[in-house]
């Protein structure tokens, strides 16, 4: 790629950047980490300005139930907040459930663990005490010496196998804002993928990854 | 919760993409004044009466509701533009070019703004018929790659409840390919050979049973 299309990619990336709304932005967060196999990392930023935009809205709100304004529009705010609300949070709820899921992974692997905010840690330190409580007091203790570890098999065992791990593997339906050219699927036997912008493609998860990362591709 | 706690259903429920097809924008006539509404989604407005202007959907269904505006049918909602795109949608192999939530916002329209539409019966047939078209394709399309390995698959111009739809289905589908053939590469020439003959079998088993499921669910 010579450096003219690099430059007038870059500027394309800027001004999309700009006038994508923290809506938008809050939209395409959900819907990755929705259909995503694995947790996203957390955007805090938004997270953040959203809260805040939200708190801003319900003052609002009732600044006009007070001054009576127009029962219409004061109804009409009120959706697009509850619009908003719902949005951030499924994000957040949907994060939780992952979490939830893949507790003791997410535990070990220290990428993924920084890819959680502070309360999620928080969470997942409580959520995974919890967890390894209630197997060692249900289970485990009953089980003879070499088996009782909440994470292998048995103490024979090379690595952690007890613990689940997100499917990487998934395919997931995904869909381009530009022309990424052709796509090299990381087996190598494989011939390029040519990747149109708007089209939707199936495609493993392990591949598209730091595309998703970089926000060049949306999941859907 | 309209949640789907199933891993391998689909992440988004339906009216989760309804969700997301109500911020597409439609072109409404309020018949009230009103000054813009600053949303956290957006800037609409001023609302005037007999002036056309764009809202989202969601914004749109409200009014209507309230019976504070009419709603213009989106231009491809027009009986002759679906007639076109049912004819070139049999003749064709391909899919053709909709708005991605065309079922969506068609559902929704049909619900709150039947007066506003002309010819509904019309189109509300045609849309179907496209609908069945389109399906009756994704199946045939779908038979096609169980004979082959395929690693990708390219869906131009499904709309968002289709590929919605078919997303169980195509992901484990793949999936199992995916499996499949990363472990026969590994496989050393001196297997049992029934082992072989097991993952050509269950390729079209999966995929009739899977199929199977499309068509009742519809």
């Amino acid at each position: 790629m010579d450096s003219g299309a690099g430059e007038s990619s870059a500027a394309d990336d800027y001004e999309s950047l700009m006038s994508t709304t923290d809506a938008e932005l809050l939209k395409s967060a959900w819907r990755n980490e929705k259909a995503a196999p694995e947790i996203l990392k957390f955007d805090a930023d938004l997270v953040q300005r959203s809260r805040q935009q939200i708190q801003l809205m319900e003052e609002m709100v009732d600044e006009f139930g007070k001054n009576g304004v127009d029962p219409l529009t004061v109804s009409l705010y009120q959706m697009d907040l509850d619009r908003t609300m719902f949005l951030l949070r499924s994000y957040l709820r949907t994060r939780l459930q992952k979490i939830e899921k893949y507790v003791f992974h997410i535990q070990k692997t220290a990428e993924v663990w920084n890819r959680l905010s502070r309360q999620e840690q928080k969470f997942a330190r409580r959520c995974a005490g919890d967890i390894k409580h209630h197997l060692e007091q249900s289970v485990l203790t009953k089980l003879p010496d070499q088996y009782q570890s909440h994470l292998r098999q048995s103490a024979a065992s090379e690595d952690d196998d007890m613990v689940p791990e997100p499917q990487l593997d998934a395919y997931v339906v995904c869909r381009s804002k530009r022309y990424l050219g052709a796509f090299q699927l990381d087996d190598g036997s494989e011939e390029p993928v040519n990747i149109e912008a708007d089209d939707l493609y199936a495609l493993p998860y392990k591949s598209i990854k730091p595309l998703v990362e970089s926000k060049q591709i949306d999941l859907v | 919760m309209a949640a789907a706690s199933e891993p391998h259903a689909s992440p988004f429920s339906a009216a989760e993409l309804e969700f997301l097809a109500e911020d597409e924008m439609i072109e409404i006539v309020p018949n009230l004044r009103m000054d813009p509404l600053n949303f956290i989604s957006g800037d609409f407005g001023p609302f005037r009466p007999q002036i056309a202007t764009q809202v989202p959907l969601w914004l749109a269904v409200a009014l209507k509701k309230r019976g504070k505006c009419t709603i213009r049918a989106p231009e491809w909602m027009s009986v002759d533009k679906l007639a076109q795109v049912l004819e070139s949608e049999r003749d064709s192999e391909k899919f053709q070019p909709l708005p991605f939530h065309y079922v969506e916002i068609s559902r929704l329209l049909f619900d709150y703004a039947r007066e506003d539409i002309p010819d509904i019966y019309m189109v509300r047939s045609l849309i179907e018929d496209i609908k069945d078209v389109r399906f009756h394709k994704i199946g045939t399309g779908l038979e096609i790659i169980s004979k082959e390995r395929t690693y990708a698959l390219r869906l131009k111009n499904l709309s968002a409840m289709e590929a919605n739809i078919v997303r169980p289905f195509i992901t484990r589908a793949l999936e199992t390919f995916y499996k499949l053939s990363s472990s026969e590469m590994i496989q050393d020439s001196d297997h049992v050979p029934n082992r072989q003959a097991q993952p050509t079998n269950r390729g079209p088993r999966l995929l009739e049973y899977l199929l199977l499921l499309i068509f009742s669910g519809n």
